[in-house]
């Protein structure tokens, strides 16, 4: 689908926080000088042809807690799908991704208790025979993405 | 940490926001709270950092964002925090981190995250990246992505 400037506007600004409101799109839609039901619309439209994967709180594991951790592994191409088959069986792994490296593979591990990330990471290398490389955050900086409007 | 009934709202809205005028009286119902309870809840929540933000998570791919970079940097200690602002900032650059570096094998201490529609693109800004950071920079590297192994939301178990 193509996107209108409009799309894009609201692309954009729901990024942002929506308001703890009684009717938090009517605010929104009241800054983007548009209808309540025009946003809606086009928000459904967003969501179905999958272009907003997601729309709603974006929850902090460690606040609830728990941790996030990336973490990295230079595994031997021919090992690949096995050693992937291992890491993913986790429910703690998040997210995995190939990558041009030699740490090829690159995961982030989600866990409800800070002792869950070494605890996890500890049971790949003993399932795999190969070093999980831990990058914990130390500091975010975040502003996020923005479309052309 | 989070009590009983913070759970029941985290997992209601997992799947995410209804997309309806008055959202939040749609989840409170499902829950048995009133709609005032429930924000006061979430205000609660927020306020403890537990909810971030309530936001549209964005498809790059779909957007036609199809190549990712992360762009990895040896940035100077002392300057870091000032710099991965501005690095941060850049419209470009999705999720940007101090992380600690894995030595000798990993020097990077600095990850920025980088959409374009192609190579070339994400190489411009890339070379944006390096102008700002200057003479902070020791070493720098870029990998991209060749394939999604995995990609799940946050799950709660269904018991804490």
């Amino acid at each position: 689908m193509t996107l209108d400037a409009t799309d894009r506007a609201i692309l954009n600004r729901m990024q942002d926080d929506l308001p703890l409101t009684n009717h938090p799109y009517a605010v929104i839609a009241d800054d983007l000088d548009i209808a309540e039901s025009d946003l809606l619309n086009r928000l459904s439209r967003l969501k179905d042809e999958r272009i907003i994967t997601r729309f709603g709180p974006f929850f902090d594991a460690a606040a609830m807690g728990g941790a996030f951790c990336l973490c990295a592994m230079a595994v031997p191409i021919e090992e690949f799908e096995t050693v992937l088959t291992k890491v993913n069986a986790h429910p703690e792994v998040a997210h995995n991704y190939e990558r041009t490296h030699r740490l090829n593979m690159w995961f982030v591990l989600a866990t409800e208790t800070p002792e869950g990330i070494a605890a996890t990471a500890e049971a790949i290398e003993r399932e795999t025979g190969i070093a999980v490389l831990q990058f914990p955050k130390l500091q975010e900086f975040f502003i996020g993405f923005r479309v052309a409007a | 940490m989070i009590d009983a009934k913070d759970r029941e709202i985290i997992e209601a809205l997992q799947g995410g926001l209804p997309l309806v005028s008055a959202p939040y009286a749609q989840v409170a119902k499902t829950l048995g709270l009133d709609e005032d309870a429930l924000l006061y809840r979430l205000a609660e929540l927020k306020s403890r950092g537990v909810i971030r933000r309530i936001a549209a998570a964005p498809n790059h791919y779909k957007l036609g964002m199809t190549s990712n970079g992360m762009t990895v940097w040896d940035v100077d200690d002392a300057r870091i925090t000032k710099l991965g602002a501005q690095i941060g900032a850049l419209p470009f650059v999705t999720h940007c981190y101090e992380r600690p570096r894995a030595l000798p094998d990993w020097p990077y201490n600095l990850f920025a995250m980088v959409h374009g529609s192609d190579r070339d693109e994400v190489e411009e800004k890339r070379a944006e990246i390096a102008a700002i950071l200057g003479d902070a920079c020791r070493a720098k590297d870029i990998l991209y992505s060749t394939r999604i192994l995995k990609k799940t939301g946050l799950r709660l178990k269904t018991k804490g």
